[in-house]
């Protein structure tokens, strides 16, 4: 069966929570001693209606507040498909939990309060599912029972969204006009909105065709550790175990070995179920090659054609996510790409997006909190990458404080562009 | 409407791809750990998922030698299958084994005496497991925990940072991106991994299937002698008596968890194979927690007050 993982964003109390409640809800998906947990607190909270987003906002001071604070993840399957959903906090403050949950998302899902219509904080949510190269977007504008279930409001949010994607270059699929609290239009249509056909929520994330990621199908893997039993039956054997992040390889086959610029032949492939002549993403193997190589954790094998880039010096975009400090030219940080762990230093901060107009400020001189901003960064050893809009496992990497150990910065190398942002 | 929950038949053999997936994802985290960390551990009760998740280890660093140890703590009321189980795969596999004693902790003052309903030493687990970290000076814990348990897990991260007591945070996770797993610590600090994150019960249930893995007897329905208290059916054990009240039945039943004798629960049933247990799962409407652990019903956030302080 197939896998789609989809997170929601947009802006703090549009529904998020309350609509997975409901999906998980009107599917069948909540266990009953579950559910009846939900409702007691739902009565204690003096709730008029059970609180759907207390089936996934877990923790004690969520349920005290009210709101999502950190990424939930949820389970479900239908006959079609199985979903693993992350419903993610809206909060200006959780940001860096939206992209935790985002990045590895297949489909962004957008809430919208048609009460309040499209605010910074859904446009900002709705850069970072750009950024994170998430190509499916599907819009549910929210609490449609509040405003009368009038058509005009949906069309004149959708208009604007529209817009707002354009200048993104994304594509959103669908736009859903949705009560996440009574579930009209969300497993099934709903007669309050009869000016709207075209098929409740569920049905979309079903029929929606995944456009597989990575995106490039050249063959990929990071050289996790080498395996060397050092047994008198394995004597000799020396394996490179790592997963596949794109494309596929062949006993037989010719491969690269990045950084070192060497190339050997396959002559061996260790599949969790033992040994296979092929094996495919995302496939966890371990490969033998016929020359005895210096290879280890940090290098790359790759398919000999088509390499990617090695450099000790590139562009990326990051977005800034440390409360206690803020990035500046000059900064040294810790970088995690693929299995290679090294020094960083930032030697160029060039500019910072405002996510609400998409216009670039250049002469920014320090990222805060969540902000995105385009930079240069210099390594202490070789990076073996490709830009992250080709493959975003060897495009992808993060920043880490040396001191306090902290993941301060989830970075994208290469341009990706969109409004005024090159 | 398609949003039926899918029968076992239209999942079929369907179903092995996402499998497939889920087992590269779990010895991917796998190998990380044994890639980054001097000494990390690997926390083995001899239930469902710590079984799975060695079975995942072993083959994450084959055919090498798992270079890591199993860790058990003990809570002096373990069911005796599953410390038999325990004790002949860690000798099969030739490796490791550190026991983390309740019994001994409490014997000699370490902990003081439970105060839990029925006696139970589950929280008492947590010191000692935090002793065992501390002693064997583990960088890196791995843990079979699922997100699909409970709510409070449903937050975590693979990487699940712990700080010099051992508390987890909720409120200040790091951020984890992609498939970059953040395990800087300073020295006293541990990561808990959880490279079952992803599985669903059920998932876990279909690998036992399809990879024909041996479980401990108590998952299969059985003749036992237990008695109702709460709602739930607990097996009479040297560690749990009834109450002069509470009637003592011989039923047929299987466990839907292991842990602690005095608070793991027994379910009514008569599925005596993997894939009965399995049909059964598919269609009871109770969770695996709801129907077989007293500790969570202590209180709505029983789960997440343990974790804090350092619990698995
Ligand atoms: N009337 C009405 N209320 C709704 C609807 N959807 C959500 N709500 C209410 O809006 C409030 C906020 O809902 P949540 O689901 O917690 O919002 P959220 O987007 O998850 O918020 P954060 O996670 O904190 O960003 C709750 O009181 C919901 O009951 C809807 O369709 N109609
Ligand atoms: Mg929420």
């Amino acid at each position: 069966m197939e896998l789609l993982r989809i997170a929601t964003a947009g802006s703090v109390d549009d529904g998020k929570s309350t609509l997975i409640g409901r999906l998980l809800f009107d599917s069948k998906a909540i266990q009953d001693d579950v559910l009846s947990a939900a409702e007691s607190v739902s009565r204690r909270q003096s709730n008029e209606y059970l609180n759907l987003a207390l089936l996934t906002d877990g923790l004690r001071a969520e349920r005290e507040q009210g709101i999502t604070i950190d990424v939930a993840y949820r389970y479900f399957n239908t006959a079609k498909r199985k979903f693993i959903l992350a419903d993610t906090p809206g909060h200006v403050q959780y940001t860096r939990n939206m992209v935790t949950g985002a990045s590895t998302a297949d489909v962004a899902l957008v809430i919208i309060d048609a009460r309040n219509g499209v605010v910074e904080q859904s446009r900002r949510h709705a850069v970072i599912a750009a950024l994170l190269g998430i190509r499916h977007i599907v819009v549910c504008i929210n609490k449609m029972d509040l405003i009368g279930f009038d058509q005009q409001r949906f069309d004149a949010i959708k208009d604007e969204l529209e817009g707002f994607f354009n200048r993104l270059d994304v594509e959103c699929a669908h736009y859903v006009p949705i009560s996440a609290l009574h579930g009209d239009n969300v497993v099934e249509l709903s007669d309050t909105m009869p000016w709207y056909t075209d098929g409740p929520l569920l049905q979309h994330l079903e029929d929606l065709e995944i456009m597989g990621t990575p995106l490039d199908d050249s063959f990929r893997l990071p050289v996790q550790y080498v395996i060397r039993p050092l047994t008198g039956e394995y004597h000799d054997y020396r394996g490179y175990a790592g997963s596949i992040r794109s494309g596929s390889v062949k006993v037989g086959q010719q491969v690269g070995i990045l950084p070192a610029g060497k190339t050997s032949r396959v002559t061996a492939i260790e599949s969790p179920d033992g040994e296979v002549d092929e094996a495919e993403w995302p496939a966890a193997v371990t490969i033998r090659i016929e020359d005895d190589f210096d290879i280890s954790r940090g290098d790359l094998i790759c398919a000999a054609d088509g390499v990617p880039r090695v450099t000790q010096e590139f562009d990326a975009t990051v977005c800034w996510m440390s409360e206690r400090t803020e990035l500046r030219q000059g900064a040294m940080l810790r970088i995690k790409h693929t299995t290679r762990t090294a020094r960083a230093m930032i030697t160029g901060l060039h500019s910072r997006i405002d996510v609400s107009t998409l216009s670039v400020d250049p002469g920014c001189q320090s990222l805060a909190l969540n902000e995105i901003g385009r930079v240069t960064v210099k390594t202490s050893a070789p990076i073996v990458y490709d830009d992250y809009t080709v493959n975003r496992v060897t495009g992808s990497f993060i920043l880490v404080d040396e001191g306090t150990n902290e993941t301060v910065a989830a970075g994208m190398i290469g341009n990706p562009r969109f409004g005024d942002f090159e | 409407m398609s949003a039926e929950p899918a029968s076992a038949s239209s999942i079929g053999a369907s179903h092995s791809a996402e499998l497939r997936a889920l087992e590269s994802e779990s010895i991917h985290i796998i190998r990380e750990v044994t890639a980054e960390f001097d000494r990390p551990g690997l926390l083995f009760s001899g239930g469902k998922d710590s079984i799975v998740m060695l079975h995942l280890a072993v083959k994450a660093v084959k055919p090498a030698k798992l270079p890591f140890p199993v860790v058990h703590i003990d809570t002096g009321h373990n069911f005796p299958e599953a410390i038999e189980y325990r004790d002949r795969v860690v000798e099969e596999l030739g490796i490791d084994l550190v026991v983390g004693s309740v019994q001994e902790a409490l014997d000699s003052g370490r902990i003081p005496p439970s105060t839990d309903p029925g006696g139970s030493r589950n929280r008492l687990q947590t010191p000692v497991l935090l002793d065992v970290i501390r002693e064997q000076k583990f960088g890196a814990v791995f843990g079979g925990a699922r997100r699909d348990e409970e709510r409070a897990r449903a937050k975590e991260r693979v990487y699940s940072f712990r700080d010099e007591f051992g508390q987890w945070d909720p409120k200040n996770q790091r951020p984890e991106v992609w498939n970059l797993y953040n395990g800087f610590i300073n020295s006293g600090q541990h990561i808990r991994v959880f490279p079952l994150s992803n599985w669903t019960e059920l998932d876990v249930w279909r690998y036992i299937a399809t990879q024909k893995i041996e479980i401990p007897s108590i998952y299969l329905a059985h003749e036992r002698e237990v008695f109702e208290r709460d709602g739930l059916y607990m097996a009479v054990s040297p560690a749990l008596q009834p109450e002069p009240h509470e009637k003592v039945e011989v039923m047929s039943v299987r466990f839907r968890t292991v842990g602690d004798m005095t608070s793991t629960a027994a379910v009514p049933s008569t599925a005596d194979t993997v894939e009965a247990v399995m049909a059964e799962i598919e269609s009871t409407r109770t969770s695996e927690r709801g129907q077989s652990r007293a500790d969570d019903r202590a209180s709505e956030a029983a789960m997440e007050d343990r974790k804090r302080e350092g619990y698995f």
